[in-house]
């Protein structure tokens, strides 16, 4: 591997242009216009402009994206995180064309996207899941949904990332939305199955880095928690995963290398739990498996020490992973948050426009992770992510503390932030305590 | 009726995923002809070509893309689209264009290919080829100027 193409944007993009750099490898950005002076695409060795703004004739274009990749001359792809990162019609189309394709095999891909399979390998390698199973009429749905309990989930089995997902409070709703969520699941991802979960009312959301190499070697790299969500995107994460105790942490890092082992999983990966809150002894249930670098990776970074971004690019280019369970140590806590450009008092709406001033402060222990400078244009099509800003402490109250002070000196002008509500999460007595569930921060904010 | 370029993406996609091998479509001021398949002779550039194509794009990076209408009257035809740019319809044969020809909005200039669909790409304006900025066979990007074209 020698010249890495990037398709994506914003500060995933800067961040594999810098993992490139410490390995010596070349990379070319592949922007939509309006991102072609972006930091990434300058700090790049080359930048192409694959199309206009819009995603779905730029970013989204696979065509495109492995057209451009083999016109500057590379000879591998790191698709980030979103747009395509989990296309397995990219991996392919990549890999068809000699390219190596930054991520797991096209099957575990698959495998993955496909969140039926996912929790049929998941039960096979022994990992709970919630009980559930696919539905392909109301009859059908109304008898699960009885046997389980309201309330419950139905999901798009193409959906994820918390996308094609209705809660159902009694048959009533279940009758009337179920026709309504096939539809809405075949809209979206060309796919109508959905299934039918019970719903953890006070969950707890827990994810586990893992990672394996070509030869079979699966470790894991601890797990993250990111409870704090609103409308299932997540706003603050951290790692280790708090208030955890011991046996359950333990056992959840062993599903999530099982389920990898189950899979052969290769490259790097999360598989995400959500834990029932309610239950004394911590129950945990699989969600997914996530086939690419996550938004909040930089919490797992900060307490192993070690590049995952890099890790990726040295899998990818068939190198074992070189480290074995017993050398994964963690040191002290991590905490971050995404700022976003979103207009709090008006239902979190993103709020594009000219960022007349953007500053983050310089603290020890502060990592902040943005694609964006004072003049830079936030444009209308992407999400609405500004800068993550990462604190590492000796432990969870110095981290939080580091972030508190941090984000009290962050000055944007321009467009309206989230900073605020950070702020209020972070300082609030039940984050500090650890007791906060996934639909905390919504009601937090009513 | 004009056929735009998502039209034509479109079709060729649809062509793409049917068992028609050979397709000629021609409207009031358009023809697209398309064949797939092994004997697409117009569709693979020589392996030389792409290579050599990619070593001086990444000596010389793209200019980026000019104004609409330049002070000196002449104006850029912009790709609509980033992929390879030929000349021609297939290898060897005649240019759409040269210097000095007259073109209206629909005369087709070039072929862009992603992927193996070849795209034609009409000149979108009136007036007279006086640049060909384009190099064949090579990369462009989205918005780069193709041709420049004094308007009448």
């Amino acid at each position: 591997m020698k010249r890495v193409f990037i398709p994506n944007r914003g500060e995933i993009a800067l961040r594999i242009v810098q993992a490139c750099r410490d390995l010596q490898l070349e990379c070319v950005v592949g922007a939509s216009e309006p991102d072609r002076d972006g930091l990434a695409a300058r700090q790049a060795d080359r930048v192409v402009v694959l199309g206009p703004g819009p995603a779905g004739q730029s970013y989204l274009r696979d065509d495109i994206v492995v057209q451009a990749a083999l016109g500057t001359g590379c000879d591998a792809i790191h698709p980030g995180y979103g747009f395509l990162s989990e296309s397995t019609r990219l991996a392919e189309r990549a890999r068809e064309h000699g390219l190596v394709f930054v991520g797991p095999p096209t099957e575990a891909m698959a495998l993955a996207g496909d969140k039926l399979a996912a929790r049929a390998e998941a039960q096979r390698a022994g990992v709970p899941v919630l009980p559930g199973g696919k539905v392909t009429s109301v009859e059908e749905a109304r008898e699960l949904a009885a046997r389980i309990g309201y309330p419950v989930l139905v999901k798009a089995a193409g959906g994820g990332g918390g996308r094609g997902i209705k809660r159902i409070r009694d048959e009533g709703e279940l009758t009337a939305l179920i026709g309504l969520a096939r539809s809405e699941a075949a809209a979206a991802f060309a796919d109508d199955r959905v299934y039918v979960e019970r719903l953890i009312e006070s969950a707890r959301h827990v994810e586990v880095q893992i990672a394996g190499d070509r030869n079979g070697a699966v470790v894991h790299l601890g797990e993250r928690d990111c409870t704090v969500q609103r409308r299932y995107q997540k706003v603050i994460e951290e790692a280790p995963a708090p208030a955890l105790a011991e046996p359950t942490r333990r056992r959840l890092r062993e599903a999530a290398v099982a389920l990898a082992r189950q899979i052969g999983y290769q490259n790097l990966g999360t598989a995400e739990f959500v834990i029932d809150a309610d239950s004394d002894s911590d129950e945990f249930f699989f969600l997914e498996v996530n086939c690419r670098i996550q938004v909040e990776h930089p919490v797992t970074e900060a307490v192993t020490g070690r590049d995952l971004v890099a890790l990726q690019l040295r899998i990818a280019d068939g190198s074992p992973l070189g480290f074995a369970q017993d050398d994964v140590a963690l040191a002290g806590h991590a905490v971050e948050c995404r700022l976003n450009a979103e207009d709090v008092t008006r239902g979190f709406m993103p709020t594009p426009g000219t960022l007349s001033l953007f500053s983050v402060p310089e603290r020890p222990g502060l990592r902040t992770d943005t694609g964006l400078q004072p003049g830079a244009v936030v444009p209308p099509f992407y999400d609405s992510l500004l800068a993550k800003l990462i604190a590492h402490g000796d432990d969870r109250e110095h981290a939080i503390d580091i972030l508190l002070d941090a984000l009290e000196d962050v000055d944007v002008e321009g467009v309206e932030t989230n900073r605020a509500v950070l702020i209020g999460v972070l300082g609030h007595p039940d984050f500090r305590a650890a007791a906060v569930t996934t639909d905390w921060l919504e009601r937090a904010i009513r | 009726m004009a056929l735009s370029h998502d039209d034509v993406r479109e079709i060729l996609r649809i062509i793409d995923e049917s068992e028609l091998d050979e397709l000629s479509i021609e409207t009031e001021g358009f023809s697209l002809h398309v064949r797939k398949g092994g004997g697409v002779a117009r569709a693979e550039p020589p392996q030389s070509v792409r290579s050599a194509a990619a070593t001086r794009a990444d000596r010389e990076p793209p200019p980026g893309s000019p104004p609409p209408q330049a002070d000196d009257g002449l104006i850029a035809i912009p790709s609509p689209m980033l992929g390879t740019f030929y000349r021609a319809e297939s290898p060897g044969a005649t240019p759409f264009v040269e210097v000095g020809a007259e073109v209206e909005p629909d005369t087709i200039v070039c072929i862009i290919e992603v992927m193996k669909m070849m795209n034609s790409v009409p000149a979108g304006v009136s007036g007279t080829v006086t640049e060909v900025c384009g190099e064949n066979g090579q990369l462009v990007e989205y918005g780069e100027p193709l041709f420049r074209v004094r308007q009448p």
